[in-house]
């Protein structure tokens, strides 16, 4: 059991270095890659926008209701933006990320697989790992850190719902606070750099589990939920640890 | 063809809402909506003491921002911080004997310096002295006063508990 789960992350970590390779021929299917960010990107935009905002929401009120214990919820702002900015934005993003874009790379690898269209495309010396995994792994990276952008900028829009429009707080006061206690490099670039992580992860767990799965429906099926597993524990785990370092 | 097309419109107008977003994020939201593109100038004022207040940290008259905090610095003789306070060149009426002081906003917000406007005809100009200064109030220390010289307080005038120490 621990011997199958070593080797199964050797081999992903081996075929991000064949991605990695890969990256280079992979440029002449620029084509390909702009298809991708639109279907990873643009298509997740929906769900991401509609999440944003309710955990924004829900943010600005939790947080009201604990600041007003205190007599503090002139912090509401601040505590919202760094909340969102430095946790909830890459990592929500790549929860949805993995469910909503993760799942449908495997499922569309891994039925590549199975019906053996990969085995073609080497006939035809065409590489997939150029053409097929490599313009998607390119594509997460890419597509990331602006979904999460746009997840924070609904979560700030959501939290001034809330507070300033429903509770009543300040607007000058929310904004106020929150410019004078946010960082551009500390704070939001923080964030777009985890979330270019998670991206690269999610996407290589996607690709890997796609490209590698038995070539059977019930393969197949198995590989997608274990892309939503792993991508959410990788996630979460790598967040921790990138906390740790870019504190 | 017009499929094609269709995917590189959408995601150019991802790439550039995903960028809208970041610059909205980086420019309205953080510290660099405080920044004032116009020019300014400086003036210094020393503390015996100057809390947790820090650079950028709001120079305010009357509630309203003019400038920020652009430098702090411990005077190496005297032993008191130096605090460069860069004001926005459009509020150059403030007059010459303005007294500085090291306020809190909020019982737990962050601490600006706070300009009283004086009196005095001429004004401040690029390098002059703010003279009257109060440094911040340390709640450790008025706490350790009226805990252990509750009683040995009272004589005192109430301004000696609030560590003023207006200079001359």
């Amino acid at each position: 059991m621990l011997a199958k789960g070593l080797a199964q992350i050797g081999a992903c970590g081996l075929f991000l270095v064949q991605i990695l390779r890969a990256l280079p021929r992979s440029l002449r299917y620029l084509r390909e890659t702009v298809r991708q960010v639109f279907f990873v990107g643009a298509m997740s935009l929906t769900i991401i926008m509609i999440c944003g905002l309710f955990v924004g929401m829900v943010l600005g009120l939790q947080l009201y209701h604990t600041l007003s214990i205190f007599g503090g919820t002139a912090a509401l702002g601040t505590v919202v933006a760094l909340s969102l900015y430095r946790e909830l934005g890459p990592v929500v993003t790549a929860l949805l990320f993995a469910g909503r874009a993760g799942t449908s790379i495997t499922a569309e690898i891994g039925l590549m697989r199975a019906t053996d269209q990969l085995d073609a495309m080497e006939m035809m010396a065409v590489d997939p790992l150029a053409y097929v995994v490599a313009p998607r792994f390119l594509a997460g990276v890419i597509a990331m850190p602006l979904l999460a952008c746009v997840f924070n900028a609904l979560g700030i829009f959501g939290a001034h719902l809330v507070g300033v429009n429903w509770l009543g707080l300040d607007s000058g006061t929310f904004w106020s606070n929150m410019t004078s206690g946010v960082d551009v490099w500390t704070d939001v670039m923080n964030g777009v750099w985890k979330s270019a992580v998670f991206g690269a992860v999610c996407t290589l767990i996607a690709t890997f589990q796609g490209y590698t799965t038995p070539p059977t429906s019930e393969g197949v099926a198995y590989a997608t939920t274990r892309t939503v597993v792993f991508s959410s524990i990788a996630t979460l785990a790598i967040d921790f640890v990138m906390t740790a370092f870019l504190m | 063809m017009a499929q094609r097309h269709s995917f590189q419109v959408g995601t150019g107008l991802f790439i550039l809402l995903g960028f809208a977003a970041l610059a909205y994020l980086a420019t309205q939201t953080t510290s660099l909506a405080n920044y004032r593109q116009g020019p300014s100038y400086d003036i210094v004022a020393r503390f015996t003491n100057i809390g947790q207040l820090k650079l950028r940290a709001p120079v305010k008259v009357a509630g309203v921002r003019v400038g920020s905090v652009a430098g702090i610095a411990l005077e190496p003789d005297k032993l008191d911080a130096r605090v460069t306070l860069s004001i926005d060149d459009r509020y150059d009426k403030i007059p010459d004997d303005s007294s500085a002081s090291i306020f809190t906003s909020g019982l737990l917000g962050d601490q600006y310096v706070a300009l009283q406007p004086g009196g005095s005809p001429t004004n401040f100009k690029g390098g002059d002295e703010v003279v009257l200064t109060q440094s911040s109030m340390q709640l450790e220390e008025l706490i350790g006063k009226y805990l252990v010289g509750g009683d040995a307080a009272k004589p005192k005038s109430p301004d000696a508990a609030a560590s003023g120490d207006k200079k001359e």
